[in-house]
């Protein structure tokens, strides 16, 4: 009896303890930035890896996101005569929800794994230590100029999403299924508001990005340097960043949206 | 030249995520059509205002002149206090015009339909419109008609 509490006890402790360290390393990372902007083409090589080569998975999903919320979307309002609401339904929900969402489980997918496999493998041969033998602190070399090109590429994926996203539903509804090419454009955009829908939306996409880099290079910084752990660590990366993703989506919805 | 390559495709990346920004701002949301909303303001009285919300539109003769921009409730008359926000191109507005509140369609949203009085003066900032008519509440509606049916039936059975 006492046995389990005490197991259950350490496991309080030990959550709590990655909590701190995750904190730490965070404000480690964060007060990096000076030293990042003396030297930028780390931090431009890092959005190339992290940023463009996710381009591709995230154009390519948008599309076809767009394109199926065109049908069902038909579907559904077609039974009330509103087709020429497709255009609303389909940008709202693209640039509300499923631009920042969809993006960043994909990010955290393509990009979040990337680094933590990264991170915990220079950790598992030791080339954090050997950093640090040189007298280099590896926080600032290594995960500052990873965590602030996450931190930066996200909101321009997001936005690519979203309107690659509003592209691929009006092919679909006005290409395929007939509905006004007017009508689709000028009531999305009398009802599609720019402050209220589409920077909320790049919020939104901002917070998933700090989110997203923070918990893959925590993951990858904290991992237990083995071929297992390294590969637990990634794991771990993509569960928590997109259940983190999802409850902080909820939150953010209910505090921008939810009157 | 490594570094040129990755320096240039950063570039295209930022650029193209900028281009998909402008493209939501100006195509997708009301961007575009906001710039003019600076215009001057009037406010209606009504006994009931619907479904009116705050950002519903505001219309002359079907033509989008303007914005609802304040709803309050007024307690010593027991009236809704609408505040208009007209673009300022329409300054020749009659101050005798009369403010009602229309449905777009049979389910669609609530605006305010503004029709030209006769009046010299016209409508500025701050100005109130005086003739209005309340939205037309289907219950009501529905109420008086069975009440005049009801009566007729009186009529009829009566001799």
């Amino acid at each position: 009896m006492l046995d389990s509490l005490a197991r259950f006890g350490r496991l309080g402790l030990s959550a709590m303890e990655r909590l701190g360290r995750g904190h730490l390393l965070l404000l480690q990372i964060l007060l990096g930035i000076g030293s990042l902007l003396r030297r930028l083409g780390l931090l431009v090589s890092q959005i190339h890896s992290i940023g463009v080569r996710t381009t591709t998975i995230i154009i390519v999903s948008g599309l076809f996101v767009g394109m199926v919320l065109g049908l069902q979307g038909y579907y559904v309002l077609s039974q009330f005569g509103a087709e020429e609401s497709l255009g609303v339904m389909v940008a709202a929900s693209l640039v509300r929800e499923l631009g920042p969402v969809v993006t960043a489980l994909l990010f955290a997918g393509r990009a979040g794994s990337a680094l933590t496999a990264e991170i915990g493998l220079m950790k598992a041969t030791e080339q954090l230590s050997g950093l640090e033998m040189m007298a280099v602190d590896p926080v600032q070399r290594i995960l500052t100029p990873r965590f602030y090109a996450g931190f930066l590429s996200m909101p321009l994926l997001a936005a690519m999403f979203s309107a690659v996203g509003v592209i691929g539903g009006y092919f679909v509804s006005v290409g395929l299924l007939g509905v006004d090419d007017g009508a689709f454009w000028s009531q999305m955009q009398s009802k599609i508001d720019w402050g209220e829908d589409v920077i909320n939306g790049v919020i939104k996409s901002f917070v998933f990005g700090f989110v997203c880099a923070w918990i893959a290079l925590f993951q990858g910084y904290d991992a237990v340097p083995t071929s297992s752990g390294v590969s637990e660590a990634t794991t771990r990366t993509v569960v928590h960043s997109s259940l983190a993703v999802l409850v902080l989506d909820f939150v953010l919805t209910a505090l921008m949206f939810g009157e | 030249m490594k570094m040129r390559y990755l320096e240039i495709t950063v570039g295209v990346f930022m650029a193209a995520g900028l281009v998909a920004l402008f493209f939501l701002a100006m195509q997708v949301s009301n961007l575009a059509s906001v710039s003019g909303e600076e215009g001057y303001q009037v406010t209606a009285r009504f006994d009931n205002i619907g479904g009116l919300k705050v950002r519903s539109p505001v219309s002359m003769a079907g033509v989008r002149i303007g914005r609802v921009t304040g709803i309050s409730y007024d307690q010593s008359s027991y009236e809704a206090v609408v505040t208009l926000s007209i673009e300022p191109q329409y300054n020749q507005i009659p101050d005798d015009s009369i403010a009602k509140i229309y449905t777009s369609g049979l389910l669609g949203e609530q605006y305010i339909g503004l029709d030209p009085g006769g009046s010299l003066e016209n409508l500025k900032q701050g100005s109130e419109v005086t003739m209005t008519q309340s939205a037309l509440v289907l219950e009501e509606i529905i109420g008086q008609f069975l009440f005049s049916k009801a009566e007729d039936n009186a009529i009829s059975s009566d001799p």
